[in-house]
Formats: C-alpha cells, structure tokens, sequence
C-alpha cells in the first residue's frame, strides 16, 4: 500500500447547517449547501432548493450567490457563477434558484442531485430597495430575468406594496415565476412572442393604462435591453424612478477584481461600474443597456 | 504551536501567506478578518485615473482563466486620499503595488507613494499586456535595472519588485532587480495568453490577450523560484497556482519566505485563511517549530542528475 500524497489535502473551510461561525461579524460566507430538491419546471428551466447555513439566509431581493458550479463534461469549470436569489425560506432555511440549464455552469448545476453539496457564496451585492412612500410597483422581466424580479413580490408583499408583474417569454410554457408572483397577491399580466402580445408596442399600451391608473410609483426590470429601453423612455415622461438589475462576467464578487464592469450614464458622464458591488441592482436612468 | 512569522526585509509578516495584487482590495473585509493575513496588498495604481480595458475581461479555458482588466484605478491622489485609509484601518503591513509607462514617472510615484501608511512600495514592472518600454520594464535585465535604480534613488521604502514569467531569463533580470536595490523579489505576475472563440472567430476578451490566472502556473513559478533563490540573496514572495498549505510549503522549501494568492482566493473567498490555518497544523503536526525553518530546504543536495542510474532504479 502507498502512503497518502501529502499534496491531497485541499483546503475546505466553507459554513456547513449548525456551524458556528468564526466571523460572525462578516457580511459574506462562503456556504455548503444541501440540496434538496432539482427539478425541471419546464424544458429549459430548473429550480434547485439548498439547505443552507443560517447566515446564507439573510440574503435579500436581487442580491447574488456566487455558484461554485460541478462540471458537466469532467473539464474544470474555474469560476464561481453569479446568481440572484430566487427565494429565501429563513424558517426552513433554505435558499432556490431558477435557473436556465445553458452554459458550463448552469448545466452543470443541472447535475446536482438531492443529497449533493453545493458551495455557495453571498449574500452579495446591493438589491431592489422600496421607497416607504410608494404604494403600487409594476415589474415587467423576460425569460430568466423574471427569476431576479419574483423575490420582489415577497419584498413587496411584507412591505404591504401592490405590485403588478408583466411577464415577458417566448411561449405559454417558459413563462417564469407566474405562481410565485399569483401566490402573493400580485396582479400578473403575461404577454407572449407566440401571439405577438410581447411586442414593445403593446406592453407600452399596458404600462400607459397601468400610469393612468396610478399603479406605477416604481418600475423595475430585468432579462431584456428594449424592455429596459421601454421603460427608461415611459420613467423619463412621467417621471416614475426605477431600478434594473444587470449581469456581467464575474470573477471575484467582492469589488476587487473589475471584471464586471459595465457602463452607466452618471450626470451626463460615461462611467464604468461594478456589478457585483455597486450593483446587480442600479438606478433604472443610469443603464446604458446591452 | 508553530511560530509562523517571516522577514522580508525590515518588516515582519505574522505569517507568509498575502494576497496577490489585483486579486484582493479591503473589501475582502466582507468575508474573511484581513488582520488575519500576512500582509495586505493594493492593486497597481497609476499616475492617471485609468478605466481599465474594453469588456470581457475574463475567460475560461481548459487550463484556467485568462483576464486583462487594464489597470482601472481613479489615480494616484484619489488612492493616497481614500484608499490608503481604508487600508490602514487594519494591521497587517500594507504593500502598495505601483505602475507606469515611463522610468521617471514610475521612481516620481514611488515617491509620492512613500506616506506613512504604507508599508512597501512593490515595482509591478511586469503588467503582462503593457509593452517592454512602456511599463513591462520586466522582460528586459537593462530595462529592469534602470527601472529599479530610478526608483531606489527616490524612496527609502521597503522596495519589492514584481518580475515577469514571460522574459526569456528570469534569473539575470531578477539579479539586476537586486543590483539595482530591490528589497525582495516578487514572483511572478500572469502569463500573457490569447483564446479565440471558435463560433465567431475573434478573440474572447476585449483586449485581445489576458494573463493566464490558475494552479496550472504553479509547477512553472515554483522552477523560476527555485532558480532564482540560487542565484539572489534577498527574499522571494512566490505567486502562481497555491491553493493549498502545502503549497505554502512548496513554494518555501523551493526558496521563497512567503507566497501571494490570487486564483484561491477567487474559488473559495475564505481560503486565505484556511491556507493559513492549514499550514500551522502542517508544521504542528511535523514537529516544525519556526516556518522559516523551511526556506530553501527541498532536499536536492545528493540529486545525481544521472538519467542512466534514474531510469534503472526501482521504484
């Protein structure tokens, strides 16, 4: 028998469930998760849900984990993927995700079986935040992006705000989010590619009736450059603020790195910010989109 | 319990792991307690407010990741304003890493740089994407000793000096960064690499090529450390590929007295301080009282380097 390779030990120092924490002060943990379920909710999207450390739960709408995703074809995969959060259950302390099975990362996220570790990074970055003052918000998202926007509805909800959530996809069956949104209390509308509904004309047409209602204190969106566009447009005219959550390639998710950076309109001036600090969630106006 | 202190220099790390520059900003201070790590290190300012390179900035490949970020930065004053406070609110030495196109500005920075705050001023003269006379003073030994003597003549900081594993000899540069007055040798930076898409045929970042960052450099830097360590007589921090405490070990035994990580602390946010954790336990475990004792002790004395007995001995 051959001794051990010393050089076998790779470090692992992530918060399993029930751990205590020798940093309790930190903002961020690096988590191993328990999966506990993985399942397709249709045939491009998948929904993972994670038993999680308690910290992992303090997560909030529009914030990210960074994803240490399993390989599907046994090359390496190197980097943490970033992710905003879909729901966060602090009584069963869980954290889920939905999540389209494409890239290296996701499909390979795609592999995790119930019982699996899963590492995961966050909570990171800055989310939606509600103004006290409004009373009505209108979501409109599209294809995944409508995964970043559903923990809005939960926010929304406890902060007793309406919302009215206009969801964007291809067909009937890759409308995200619907049962979470309708779960509660928002009134969803869903436009389709199918039968020409999604058109920018015809959103605009629901957004105006929307504005003439009063329902619109806020916008927000994500997942689509002309929706973001749309409502830029219809937030200048009526002076409605807004807030867009954006992606990038993401290397250190902590501000050190400047991989994701992306350019904003500030004052007049091009600047280059980080999504994953400055952001994923940034004012609606200073987007300068995709 | 070990004693895990080293010396580079004057100044004293509570122990030999640090992050690499680019890789780290105090932010870190979200995830892990930074007056836990050896020394704390500034990513490269430059004179200018700079907005770094054209996105993407990163790709994967099948050996790691290649990255060219620019150097974004919002100038020299802004950072001895702001960012050195941020700094100096922890306890580790702070190393600030410096840039420029040209001899004279570089040694000017130096000067500026040199505040009480900051700790060691490290000479990133080998930004793999700035050319051979416009701040990669690194691949050439008379560019790297003008370079260094320039800017020994304008500070009394400690001076660390980054060199490149893209130069065709590294021990002869890294013997002019000496000569010139380097205070410890800091090695190595990113390997200047290049992937093409293949669905649009164009390269996969925004500046065409990008350092390679990944464990693959270890095997690589762990040899240019080696030979370099036979050949100076002041410290080496040994960057390339560490994710674990026994790469710490690796790097030390090859000649280095401390490391610098990059790619780990991207993978795992905490594994700068399970490295450290780890690599107490290593020498606890061993019998090993003081880390230092591992510096430049591989076990290479008796190596015959005869291939005929080598190929006939038994396994």
């Amino acid at each position: 028998m051959t001794t051990p390779d010393p050089n076998e030990n790779y470090t692992d120092a992530a918060l399993r469930i029930g751990d205590v924490d020798p940093y309790p002060q930190r903002l961020v943990g690096e988590f191993i998760g328990i999966v506990t379920r993985n399942d397709w909710v249709n045939d491009e999207y998948k929904h993972v849900v994670l038993k999680v450390h308690e910290h992992a739960t303090k997560a909030y709408a529009g914030q990210m984990f960074h994803l240490l995703c399993p390989s599907p074809d046994g090359a390496e995969v190197w980097m943490r993927r970033p992710m905003s959060v879909y729901r966060v259950d602090k009584t069963a302390g869980e954290v889920e995700f939905l999540y389209k099975s494409e890239g290296r990362g996701t499909r390979g996220m795609a592999t995790l079986q119930p019982g699996d570790e899963f590492n995961i990074a966050g909570p990171l970055g800055v989310g939606f935040k509600l103004q006290p003052s409004w009373k009505n918000i209108v979501v409109l998202g599209r294809g995944v992006g409508l995964a970043t926007l559903a923990p809005l509805s939960q926010l929304a909800a406890e902060n007793g705000v309406g919302v009215t959530a206009i969801l964007s996809a291809r067909h009937e069956g890759v409308v995200m989010s619907k049962e979470l949104f309708d779960d509660l209390g928002a009134h969803t509308i869903t436009v389709l590619d199918s039968d020409g509904s999604s058109d920018v004309e015809n959103v605009e047409r629901i957004l105006e009736t929307l504005i003439a209602q009063g329902k619109t204190d806020a916008f927000f969106t994500c997942g689509s450059n002309r929706l973001l566009k749309l409502m830029q447009r219809l937030g200048k005219k009526h002076g409605i603020p807004g807030q867009v959550a954006m992606e990038q390639i993401m290397v250190c998710g902590f501000g050190a790195c400047y991989v994701c950076v992306r350019t904003f309109e500030v004052d007049g001036k091009r600047v280059l910010k980080r999504v994953c600090r400055d952001g994923p969630v940034f004012n609606m106006q200073e987007a300068v989109g995709w | 319990m070990v004693d895990l202190t080293v010396k580079i220099g004057d100044i004293t790390l509570q122990n030999p792991v640090q992050p690499a520059s680019g890789a780290f900003s105090w932010e870190y201070n979200d995830v892990i307690d930074l007056n836990r790590l050896g020394a704390l290190v500034a990513k490269t300012i430059c004179r200018e407010p700079r907005l770094g390179n054209p996105t993407p900035r990163m790709a994967e490949t099948e050996a790691g990741i290649i990255q060219s970020i620019g150097l974004p930065g919002k100038g020299i004053e802004y950072f001895v304003e702001h960012i050195v406070p941020e700094y100096a609110r922890f306890t580790p030495p702070l190393v600030v890493s410096v840039s420029s196109e040209s001899i004279e500005d570089f040694a000017a920075l130096a000067e500026e740089l040199s505040v009480p705050d900051v700790d060691v001023i490290e000479a990133n003269i080998s930004c793999p994407t700035r050319n051979a006379t416009g701040g990669n003073f690194a691949m050439h030994e008379d560019y790297t000793r003008d370079c260094i003597t320039a800017i020994r003549a304008k500070t009394r900081k400690p001076l660390w000096v980054k060199l490149s594993p893209n130069a065709g000899d590294i021990v002869s540069i890294a013997r002019a960064a000496e000569d010139a007055g380097a205070d410890a040798l800091v090695i190595a930076n990113t390997f200047l690499s290049l992937k093409i898409r293949t669905d649009n045929f164009r390269p996969a970042l925004g500046n065409k090529f990008g350092g390679l960052v990944s464990p693959a450099l270890k095997p690589i830097v762990l040899r240019m450390v080696y030979q370099v360590a036979k050949a100076v007589k002041i410290p080496i921090i040994g960057i390339g590929g560490v994710t674990k405490a026994e790469d710490v070990v690796e790097y030390m035994l090859a000649g280095a007295t401390a490391v610098g990580i990059g790619y780990a602390g991207f993978r795992n946010p905490t594994a700068l301080i399970s490295i450290i954790d780890d690599l107490a336990a290593w020498c606890d475990e061993r019998g090993i009282k003081k880390v230092t004792e591992l510096i430049g002790a591989v076990r290479d004395q008796d190596m015959e380097m005869d291939t005929l007995n080598a190929a006939s001995a038994g396994v």
